[in-house]
């Protein structure tokens, strides 16, 4: 229980630094992106914030043997630079620059029962079904 | 519509969810990846589940929570047409699984990481999403 405890707690903090942050207002991520017109540069100060707490935490857990509920870090592995990472990437930037949403924030408007960011929501489950549901097929299909 | 620059607001925030993804990865091993850990919470039913399904909750209890503590309520100003919305739903959900991360897994996550692969994805995604919002505000038109 204590361990569920935890992720919900992460998760709580999260939401709340997306609210205190101004991540969950649309407008404000489409002006950060908007850099020759109403430029609001406020997000590049999440990201500091953000970066500022976990890179020197990540590198004390990096020393430590494990976490406290599971047996190991799952620590990702990847370093190769390949196509479906940029392909992924670019379409994901414009989704969020057409929205003003990315995956957080939609998931943490959702109980103010807006029904657009709702829809949204809908559309992304679909997106990443789909996604999901195509590296399936590349991994069974013999190459 | 103009956003308020809010430096200390934005970088707070982004201390919380520093703290989060801290606490998850101290707690769990996991990266706080909102993409992953939805996606996989769709996907499949595993030993990830009840910690994605406890981190979830905890997302869906910010803003309420947050609300309610501040007597505040969060500004949500959606400007695009809903047409527009689903359709960047549809990118956000495939180009983030499609390209193994999001604003928290690549951005803030994999830069903590200092993963090349994380920061060039960012990098990705931020140039992609600068450039569908100079084309729609400035070289279409629009708001």
């Amino acid at each position: 229980m204590t361990n569920l405890l935890s992720a919900a707690t992460s998760g709580l903090l999260f939401s709340i630094g997306l609210t205190v942050s101004g991540m969950i207002n649309p407008a404000k991520v489409k002006n950060f992106l908007d850099v020759a017109g109403h430029w609001d540069p406020s997000l590049a100060f999440v990201m500091a914030g953000a970066i500022l707490v976990t890179l020197p935490g990540y590198a004390l857990l990096k020393k430590s043997s494990k976490p406290w509920f599971a047996p190991t870090f799952s620590w990702p592995t990847r370093q190769d630079v390949d196509a479906p990472l940029l392909t992924g990437a670019v379409l994901f930037g414009i989704g969020w620059a057409l929205s003003g949403l990315c995956p957080g924030p939609a998931i943490a408007v959702l109980p103010t029962a807006n029904p657009t960011v709702a829809g949204f929501a809908v559309t992304m489950a679909l997106g990443m079904l789909i996604a999901h549901r195509q590296s399936r097929l590349n991994e069974t299909i013999p190459r | 519509m103009s956003t308020e620059f809010t430096p200390f607001a934005s970088f707070l925030g982004g201390m919380f969810i520093g703290l989060a993804a801290l606490i998850l990865m101290a707690a769990h091993g996991r990266i706080a990846g909102i993409s992953g850990i939805v996606s996989g919470w769709l996907t499949q039913y595993d030993d990830k589940t009840r910690v994605n399904t406890a981190f979830l909750v905890g997302i869906l209890l910010g803003l309420p929570l947050f609300a309610s503590v501040t007597e505040q309520t969060p500004v949500i100003d959606i400007d695009s047409s809903l047409t527009a919305m689903l359709i960047a739903g549809l990118m956000v959900g495939y180009g983030t699984v499609h390209g193994s991360g999001c604003t928290s897994g690549h951005g803030v996550c994999g830069i903590s990481r200092v993963s090349a692969r994380s920061l060039i994805a960012t990098a990705t995604f931020l140039l992609s999403g600068t450039v569908m919002i100079f084309i729609s505000r400035h070289l279409v038109g629009g708001t």
